[in-house]
Order: structure tokens, then sequence, then C-alpha cells
């Protein structure tokens, strides 16, 4: 049941997807841009990493794709609350759960498809990286947007206006950015910036992704990144279940 | 004849930034099989909190209910397999097509692939909107769009409709239409539909049985001919002189106002 039901609400929405082929891209743009115009000024900087300056920085806007990209998916589902086609949904038996795990499956799958792009565009502009840890970064990419997306729709389910839900998101995004270190490492902080940064969640993933750029696999960065992906992802999706379960306020 | 809606004592409070709202203070009706109900009230008295009560999506603060044998707290599932419910805003996407909105309804009450898309084309002839299966529900009418809300909430054939101001914002001929919809699923399927309005001709029309609600509570019940002999003086009086007497929102006595001549 939860299967089948999950895999309706998916292609429900991965059609929403693709029929507007803007949405599909836009998302890239903001990462695209970072990658064009500020990418090549790192080249000859000392970053202190191994590897390229391409190998720092993609692994950070792949999250940045991520990070942005899920935070506001939930404004999707503010809309159809306000046509009627959430509550249409939850008088039918459908599983609750599958009302979300198809939604947040459908950004994972939109935002690894971006992310595919964004990887082909850096390739072009330098990045050399080996094939392992390029797909390792794509799976990070996928946790992030479902337990992103699953915080995101939980909210929007809780508010009942754009109003109320953008600035709560804008008020996370911006500083989960900057203070996870995806532009720029953090071990070029100073102390305390850097012990700030692994109170952020994004910090341990983006030094897993970073070292899986560089080849080294069995690191305690990968092994750190791993457990908060997982982590979250569960906690993010226990949450966005329970709201989907009760809510209706 | 067996209840197939009971409710007693059902609330719920809402809880808002300015402090608890008490949208239904306590709710005791019956309904029954194959019967058509009018649920009537003035803006703002629990209608809609009521009937989402009733179809699982709001949890109750207050109360029980039982629809269709099944218990709202307890069995939640067997309810909504057995009532349709469509919202006072419709519930349909309108960047989606008339038949894909028709068999993701479908598949959601666990229909097959198959049995989906044949229950899509029976609906659509039932309901008139065969020509109409191709377009985009945003570019329905507003008659055209109720019809395929109401095609939506019949998919699984419920025992029970629930529809809160389904002819609202309709012309007099797609009223009449929807009149008899109404009507023809009552006298061929023995459908029991409890329905929401403010026009109160068609209550008058439509309607076996009135519950009247305010402030979240009932506060008469009955035949349109016995509430207005009781509250509104004559079996001739008007529904509505006699809501308005049993809300309290305005002068319905009998012989007060002498006709201006
Ligand atoms: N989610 C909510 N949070 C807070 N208050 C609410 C909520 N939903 C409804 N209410 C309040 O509960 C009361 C009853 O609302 P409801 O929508 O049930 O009325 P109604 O009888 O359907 O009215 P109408 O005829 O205007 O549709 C109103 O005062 C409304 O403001
Ligand atoms: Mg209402």
């Amino acid at each position: 049941m939860l299967l089948q039901d999950t895999a309706l609400i998916y292609g429900r929405y991965l059609r929403q997807s693709l029929r507007s082929r803007a949405a599909l891209l836009f998302g890239l743009l903001m990462p695209l841009l970072y990658l064009l115009f500020f990418g090549p000024l790192l080249t000859g900087l000392p970053l202190g990493g191994r590897g390229s300056s391409w190998q720092l920085l993609v692994p950070g806007l792949l999250l940045q794709l991520g990070l942005f990209g899920a935070s506001f998916a939930g404004f999707a589902i503010i809309i159809e609350k306000g046509q009627g086609v959430v509550e249409r949904m939850r008088v039918t038996p459908v599983s609750r759960l599958a009302l979300l795990l198809g939604r947040v499956l459908r950004d994972a799958t939109v935002f690894v498809f971006q992310a595919v792009l964004l990887v082909l565009a850096a390739v072009a502009m330098g990045l050399r990286a080996p094939l392992g840890g390029v797909l390792i970064g794509f799976a990070f990419v996928a946790l992030l947007t479902v337990s992103l997306g699953s915080l995101s729709y939980a909210l929007a389910m809780k508010v009942s206006t754009p109003q109320q839900f953008a600035p709560v998101i804008n008020a996370m995004t911006m500083p989960s950015m900057l203070l996870s270190g995806l532009m720029l490492p953090m071990s070029l902080a100073p102390a305390w910036l850097d012990v700030l940064s692994h109170v952020m969640p994004f910090r341990y993933l983006v030094d897993a992704v970073r070292d899986a750029y560089v080849g080294s696999y069995a690191t305690a960065h990968m092994l750190y990144g791993v457990l908060v992906a997982l982590g979250l992802t569960v906690i993010a999706v226990t949450v966005g279940t329970r709201v989907f379960r009760t809510a209706g306020a | 004849m067996a209840p197939v809606i009971s409710a007693a004592s059902l609330a719920r409070t809402f809880q808002t930034k300015r402090g608890p709202v008490q949208a239904v203070r306590g709710i005791d009706l019956t309904v029954h099989e194959g019967e058509i109900l009018g649920f009537l009230g003035p803006n703002g008295a629990g209608k809609t909190t009521t009937l989402r009560m009733l179809t699982t999506l709001l949890a109750p603060t207050g109360g029980t209910a039982t629809v269709a044998g099944h218990d709202l707290a307890t069995d939640p599932a067997g309810v909504r397999r057995s009532c349709g419910y469509v919202a006072q805003s419709g519930g349909v996407d309108g960047q989606i097509g008339v038949r894909e909105e028709l068999v993701t309804q479908g598949r959601l009450y666990r229909l097959t692939r198959t049995q989906a898309l044949a229950r899509a084309e029976e609906l659509a002839r039932d309901l008139d909107l065969t020509d109409l299966l191709d377009r985009r529900t945003a570019t329905l009418s507003g008659g055209q769009r109720r019809r395929l809300d109401i095609a939506m909430a019949l998919t699984h054939r419920p025992k029970v409709l629930f529809l809160d101001e389904p002819t609202t914002g309709l012309d007099p001929g797609s009223r009449a239409d929807l009149w008899d919809l109404i009507r023809g699923l009552r006298d061929e399927h023995g459908t029991t539909v409890f329905l929401t309005t403010h026009y109160l001709d068609e209550a008058d029309a439509l309607s076996d049985r009135l519950v009247i609600v305010d402030k979240g509570v009932v506060v008469a019940d009955g035949t349109p001919s016995a509430l207005k002999l009781r509250y509104g003086g004559s079996i001739d009086a008007s529904l509505q002189d006699t809501f308005l007497a049993i809300t309290g929102r305005g002068p319905a006595p009998v012989d007060a106002a002498p006709v201006a001549v």
C-alpha cells in the first residue's frame, strides 16, 4: 500500500515538474552563477585542501543547490492547500506517509538531475574528480533534499500564507550556507567560526563530499557525514509524517 | 431507518494567537440512510469545521461521532472509505487535465490503473464531463468544475456524500441541474447527502430535513415545514423569516410589520 501510494504521488508531482521545464532548471541558476563567476577566482588561491579548487567548490555548490531548492519546496503545498487539493487527498484512504514521501522523492529526483547538470558544467570548467566520489556526492544531495524537503513541507502544512513561510526559510538558509563553509572551507576560518560551524549539520555533509571528491572514502569526515545525513533524514521524515498525519488546524 | 451519521457533543476548539476559538461547541445530530440533510447556519457558525471533523480531516477536541458505522476516532480509515467530500473551495489542480485528476482520484481509492481509467469514463458520462476530459481543469466554467469536484468525490461510490456550499457561484440553471443530480444520487443509489448552503430556497426544495447551527451548536432541527410552523409562525412562512427567527439575526414576527400602502 505504502509503496503503491508513494509511487502514485511521486508520479503526479514528477509529471507536474516535467510540465514546467523552467521550474525544472530554475534552481540551477544560483549555483551555476557561482560556478561560472566565483569558481575561477579560486583557482590560484591557497585553499589548504587536497586536489584542485574545483574539488572544493563543487561539493559546496551541490549542497547549496539542495539546501536552497529543498527548503523552499513547501511553497507548492501552500498553494495546493488554497486550491483544496491537499484536503481532497487527505479524505481518501491514501497513506499519509506517501503524501509526504512521494513529494520529497520527486524533489530528490529533480535536484539530483540538476546536480548532474551542475557537475557536467563543472567538468567543462576544469573539475576532475573520481566517478565514485561524484556518485557519493549525488547520494548526499538526495538525502539532503529528502530531509530539508520534509521539514519544509511540514512547516508549510502548519502555516496558512506564503508570508508566514518565506521569512522563516530565508532566516534559516542564508546562515546555514555561510556557517557550513559551503563556498570556502572552514579550515580557513578563525577558530571561533570553525567551532561554530560544527553546530551546523551541513558542515559534516560538505566535509564528507569534499573527501569523496578527492577519492578518500574511508575517513572520519565520511563517517560523520553519513551519520549526520542519515540522522537528519530520519528525524525530518518522522517530523514530516507526524505533521501530515495530524495536520488540519 | 438506521442512522448513517450520528454525532454526540462533537466539538472543536482552535488554539490561535489571540486565544482559543470555539468553532464548534457541541453538535448532536443524527442523519438517516438515504436522507438529504441541509446543514444551515450563518457565516462562521461552524458548518465547515463540522464537515471537516466528520470527514476525518480535523480531529475533534471533544465528543464522538460515527459515519456509516465507523467511529471517527478509532476507525478513520473506515470513515474515509465510506464518505466523499467536496470542500467549499473545491479540490482540483488547475494545471492538470480532467481525465488525469479523475484517474488519480481512482488510484487514491486503490483502484487498479485499468479500473481507474474505466471509472473516470463512467463518472464523466454520469456527470456530463465526457467532452471535457482532455481539458485542463483551470479552463472549466464554475458549473463544470463543480461537477468535476462531485465526480471526484463519487469515485468510490460512497454511502455518504458531504457537500460544502456546492452551488455557491452557480447560475440558476446549473443549480437546478445540481439539485437533480443530488436527488438522483439518493433515488438511484440510496446515497445519504449532507450539504451546507446559504440559499434558503435551495435548502427548502432539496432537503428532507434541516439542521440549523449557530455559534457552534444546533439551534433547530426538523423538516422545512415543521421549522416554519414552529419558528416562522405558520407553514406558509418563508424559510428566510424562519431562519432569521431561529438565529436571532433579525425580526421575523408573523404579524409585526404592517405592509406600507
Ligand atoms: N483553522 C482555524 N483556526 C482558527 N479559527 C478557525 C479555523 N477554522 C475555522 N475557524 C473559526 O471557526 C469558526 C467557524 O468556522 P467555519 O468555517 O466552520 O464556519 P462556517 O459555518 O463554515 O462559515 P461560512 O458559512 O462562512 O463558510 C469561525 O469563527 C472561524 O473563524
Ligand atoms: Mg464554511
